[in-house]
């Protein structure tokens, strides 16, 4: 292969800097692009059945956005005249909201009485002077016997009450938007909780959600990255012990992100809590590629060659086979593309694009900047390690009888483990328990009741078919059939106000609590109803534009995802065995996580054998053998299995991060089984025999394989530090394949091979010691 | 707060050419001039009936319609009277909604339910709320009152070459939906051209256009088509009016609650 660009960065350093220094910058520049965004959107592609569900319902019936603000007060009684003016203060600031639609709160609960004959419709708390404890008496009373009220806005005990702002996000800037919404509603209720030392303030709801989501990412950028950055000059600084010569892969590093992050700007993607994190995973897989090199020519400087000839011969014998090491780790990166999942694509196609780029300025950059720099000769590696190293090749060769039907034994067990695992998103989780979202959401649902909800769709089929008794009544079963079910904390639906209105019109008979009878006295109750309500506490949310389908809101206690479809599943089932002339359709954001969890792993799982098929490919072209392409299949599957079959056991439940931990690791992994099959096949055709091949391999490969585990283990450790729990556990079932790959590499691989791969000269031995062991 | 509003209103002056006067409301009385006019300008109609096809439409233009009849009194230095007959849909019909301007204290409103017989009185205070669904609040479509607002003069525009006044009004009622709204009124004849809708945290909520004016008794103007675009929601209600007619001879005792029922 002809090197031109390595000639020309080796007689003319400095001018080999300048063209990729403006070739990066140019890449670089389009980070100017980049935005952050932190909404669940990000979650779900335009062609989601579920997310077209539930903008179909947004549409439908009013947006239901939202950010919860919650009350406790020390007294434990929200009913306290103070706490209900403090309520009513926040209700009425809510309303100055950007972008809010509604607010609802008990204060301003629209109470239906009827007065001398006439209907009142009047906010609960409509004027603080008319406050006291009488007044504050009869509020209680009111409150907790309304089931609109009762575990939405107030607890079942008065201990907690909660204000509710529906947003509409005009969508141009989401993360704008979403920040704008929550610190508006933060600056008034941190001056209500300085002013009000005794009531602690709780943040809930949507867009409380994408706030946590964005902050998090935040996070992440402004922690982990540095972070990880310290670490891997750190762990330079130990391999090479060269400052120079550490300095140049730093800059090779910094120069890969930047071009990373502009290409990802230019290409119009975003940063999000998935993606924030595509500079601490390229940083660690990019330190190789450098380590090699720098290594290989430290290497060739101690054996006495020239500075420019020990880096012309570094590079020729290390560009096969990082070019080799790099696309197969972009392959698995690439299968990410198979996600249901846009931004998981988008760390996928980052961290492929990421991984080439460091290979490309590795082979480009570095040996000028070898050049210019006057680096180390490094140290000598003390010749025990490689003994080390020879010894554990005698152990495994002594046992490999023993090592192979128990890693067989482990795999089987670790297999099972495996399927036991099962899939788990819910979004709340995602959030550490340390972090103040969950903190408030946990809070929340302990006291308020559920905090996740569920929207059934139900349509008549007709227009004003709402106001047609057999639909209300349908809707009245239906709402008491979900209460009946014990993961549901609260319905709220428009049958109750129909019933309400019922008693209302006549003199608040008790007795006339139930559904009117006739369709047009229906309707006039409503209209009547509708025409008494103040500004943006219309029925609009429950109701569509012509009265042929209303909504019920369900709110759950926090399920996991398996049991939110299951309850989906039984809602509809119930729909179509008691009312299958009406639609129904049901859509929430938890819904949608409870789905894409479930849709994502069915595909991720169909690209697995795509991506071993390629990965395997790569390995027969580079190895030209086909035999040990096959051989090294067990090799890479197996440390995947034996990952997840631990996780079983750490925690079982997996997640959109975890999903795409096989096909991703699949591509880190194989490095180890490529280096260690590549040596040892130049050493069996140099006509040694299997268990000196294998020695060989281990003398060579051995060590390097464990730094670059322990730089693959660090820098996916550094995501375990992660608030945000898709890349926490991701970091961590990665970390754990990697090392455990180490482990089959250096002790079942070479196990396996004296089992399968005998030389033909000792063919012979190798079917009598077959025989005896199956004898 | 308050600060924030005068120091708000005195950079709105300044720009406007007002350096020398801080205060918003005081345009030399030109607002209140115009407005006045524009009241003056519509006296003597006495009464009127029209049919009106309400058009209602959500963010992804799905059409729902609903048909009404208004009758309507004018009351010299009282507020105007208004009845109006729900026909669609179905199973509203014959609903009636009686209302009884006031100057100077709140509305009287009573709506005949004619599936129990009952006249029952509405709380006027919640006036802010859509009506029938719609886009238009009960306050957007009742009689123009010089003491429902302050006005405050703005400035000229020429709104589709046709030069007018834009004037700002600032309901002075507390349960108003709104902050302010903002009318453009044509300096010819005084017609009300467009008018914007303001929240009550100052966010452009809705736009009104008026179109298709005709000229009644050689004197009034009435608007055919007024369209009413909500910007938060995206949806929108178009009012479609027909068959104004002048001059039946309407008196106040076809505005009584007992004229309600016997509505149809």
């Amino acid at each position: 292969m002809k090197q031109f660009w390595l000639t020309g960065a080796l007689r003319h350093p400095y001018w080999t800097l300048a063209w990729v220094l403006a070739l990066a910058f140019a890449m670089a520049f389009g980070a100017k692009n980049l935005y952050f965004r932190g909404d669940f959107r990000i979650f779900f592609s335009p062609e989601n059945p579920q997310m077209q569900a539930f903008d179909k319902m947004q549409a439908r019936f009013n947006k239901s956005d939202n950010m919860l603000v919650a009350i406790t007060p020390a007294s434990g009684d929200v009913f306290d005249p103070k706490v209900l003016a403090v309520v009513k203060e926040l209700t009425d600031a809510a309303w100055q909201t950007p972008h809010s639609l509604r607010v609802d709160s008990i204060t301003n609960f629209q109470h239906t009485a009827a007065v001398d004959d006439d209907l009142q419709v009047e906010d609960l708390l409509l004027d603080l002077s008319q406050l006291d404890a009488a007044k504050a008496a009869s509020i209680k009373a009111i409150a907790l016997a309304e089931p609109a009220l009762v575990g939405r806005l107030v607890s079942h005990d008065g201990s907690m009450t909660a204000i509710n702002i529906t947003v509409q996000l005009p969508e141009k800037d989401q993360n704008q938007e979403v920040s704008d919404v929550y610190n508006s509603v933060r600056a008034v209720t941190d001056r209500l909780a300085a002013a009000h030392p005794d009531l602690t303030f709780y943040h809930g709801g949507v867009i409380a959600l994408n706030n946590a989501f964005s902050s998090e990412a935040k996070n992440d950028a402004s922690s982990l990255v540095p972070l990880m950055f310290v670490v891997i000059v750190l762990m330079l600084g130990f391999m090479l012990r060269s400052v120079l010569a550490a300095t140049a892969v730093v800059v090779i590093i910094v120069l890969t992100i930047a071009a990373t992050l502009g290409l990802a700007g230019w290409a119009g993607l975003f940063l999000s809590t998935a993606t924030v994190n595509v500079p601490t995973i390229v940083m660690t897989l990019a330190v190789a590629d450098s380590v090699h090199l720098i290594a290989s020519t430290q290497f060739l400087l101690r054996e006495g060659l020239t500075k420019s000839e020990a880096i012309s011969k570094a590079v020729r014998i290390n560009t096969m086979p990082v070019l080799i090491t790099s696309v197969t780790t972009a392959v698995g990166f690439l299968t990410l593309n198979f996600s249901e999942v846009p931004i998981l694509r988008d760390l996928g196609n980052m961290t492929a694009v990421g991984v080439m780029l460091a290979w490309m300025f590795t082979m480009l950059l570095l040996p000028a900047l070898l050049m210019v720099f006057p680096i180390s000769h490094g140290y000598a590696e003390p010749t025990d390690k490689a003994t080390q190293m020879d010894r554990l090749a005698d152990w495994v060769i002594r046992h490999y009888k023993v090592i192979l039907p128990l890693t067989a034994l482990i795999t089987l067990v670790t297999g099972w483990l495996m399927l036991q695992n099962k899939v788990n998103d819910e979004a709340v989780k995602y959030f550490a328990p340390a972090t103040e979202y969950r903190q408030s959401v946990d809070v929340l649902e302990k006291k308020l009741g559920g905090v996740s909800l569920i929207d059934f769709a139900i349509d008549s089929g007709q227009p004003s078919g709402v106001n047609d008794p057999a639909f209300i009544k349908a809707i009245a079963e239906f709402a008491l059939y979900l209460q009946t079910l014990p993961e549901v904390t609260h319905v709220s639906t428009i049958s109750d106000v129909f019933k309400r209105l019922n008693k209302n019109m006549n003199g608040d008979d008790p007795a006339f609590y139930r559904l009117p009878e006739q369709q047009d006295e229906a309707a006039q109750y409503l209209l009547m109803f509708e025409m008494s309500l103040p500004f943006g506490l219309d029925l609009n949310n429950q109701l569509d534009l012509d009265k042929q389908a209303t909504k019920v809101a369900v709110a759950l206690k926090n399920l996991g995802s398996t049991q939110m479809l299951a309850l989906e599943q039984k809602a509809r089932s119930w729909m179509t065995e008691h009312y299958p002339q009406y639609t129904m359709e049901a859509s929430s954001t938890a819904l949608m996580f409870a789905h894409i969890g479930e849709r994502n792993m069915t595909s991720m799982i169909q690209s697995l054998p795509l991506a071993m098929f390629i990965i395997s490919a790569l390995l027969v072209l580079s190895l030209k053998s086909w035999r040990l392409g096959a051989i090294s299949l067990i090799p890479n599957l197996v440390p995947a299995v034996i990952g997840f079959g631990l996780w079983k056991l750490w925690s079982g439940e997996i997640n959109l991060g975890l999903s795409v931990v096989a096909s991703m690791s699949l591509g880190i992994i194989v490095d180890d089984t490529v280096h260690f099959l590549a040596k040892y096949k130049i050493a069996r055709d140099e006509g040694r025999d299997t268990e000196q091949a294998i020695r060989y391999a281990f003398h060579s490969v051995g060590h390097a394989l464990m730094i670059t585990t322990v730089v693959l283990v660090c820098g996916f450790a550094v995501l375990m530090l992660s608030n945000f729990r898709l890349n926490s556990d991701m970091g961590l079932l990665t970390g754990m394949i990697i090392v455990v790959a180490l482990i089959i590499d250096l002790l079942f691989l070479p196990a396996f091979l004296l089992q399968f791969d005998r030389s033909k000269k000792t063919a012979v031995v190798s079917t009598t010691t077959g025989e005896k062991q199956h004898g | 707060m308050v600060n924030r509003k005068m120091m708000g209103a005195a950079l709105l002056c300044c720009s406007l050419g007002f350096g020398s006067l801080p205060l918003l409301a005081d345009d030399g009385g030109k607002g209140l001039t115009i407005a006045q006019e524009r009241k003056q300008r519509d006296e003597g109609w006495a009464d009127s009936d029209s049919k009106t096809t309400m058009v209602l439409r959500n963010a992804q233009g799905a059409e729902s319609k609903r048909e009404i009849r208004t009758l309507s009194l004018e009351i010299k230095d009282e507020g105007d009277k208004g009845l109006t007959i729900f026909d669609e849909p179905k199973d509203v019909r014959g609903t009636a909604f009686l209302n009884h301007s006031h100057v100077g204290k709140p509305d009287d409103q009573w709506l005949y339910l004619p599936a129990v017989k009952r006249v029952k009185r509405i709380a006027s205070r919640n006036k802010s709320g859509p009506f029938m669904g719609s886009e238009f609040a009960y306050e957007d479509l009742s009689s123009f009152e010089l003491d429902k607002f302050k006005f405050t003069y703005l400035r000229d525009e020429t709104l589709q070459d046709v030069p007018a006044f834009v004037v700002e009004q600032t309901p002075t009622d507390e349960f108003s939906g709104y902050s302010k709204t903002i009318a453009w009124i044509d300096q010819k004849d005084y017609k009300v051209l467009k008018v914007e809708y303001y929240d009550k945290k100052n966010a452009l909520l809705k736009t009104l256009q008026m179109l298709d004016y005709q000229l009644y008794l050689n004197k009034f103007w009435r608007p055919l088509k007024l369209s009413m675009v909500n910007h938060q929601t995206g949806k929108s209600t178009d009012l479609l009016v027909h068959e104004i007619q002048f001059g039946k001879g309407r008196t106040e005792a076809d505005f009584d609650t007992n004229a309600l029922m016997r509505a149809k």
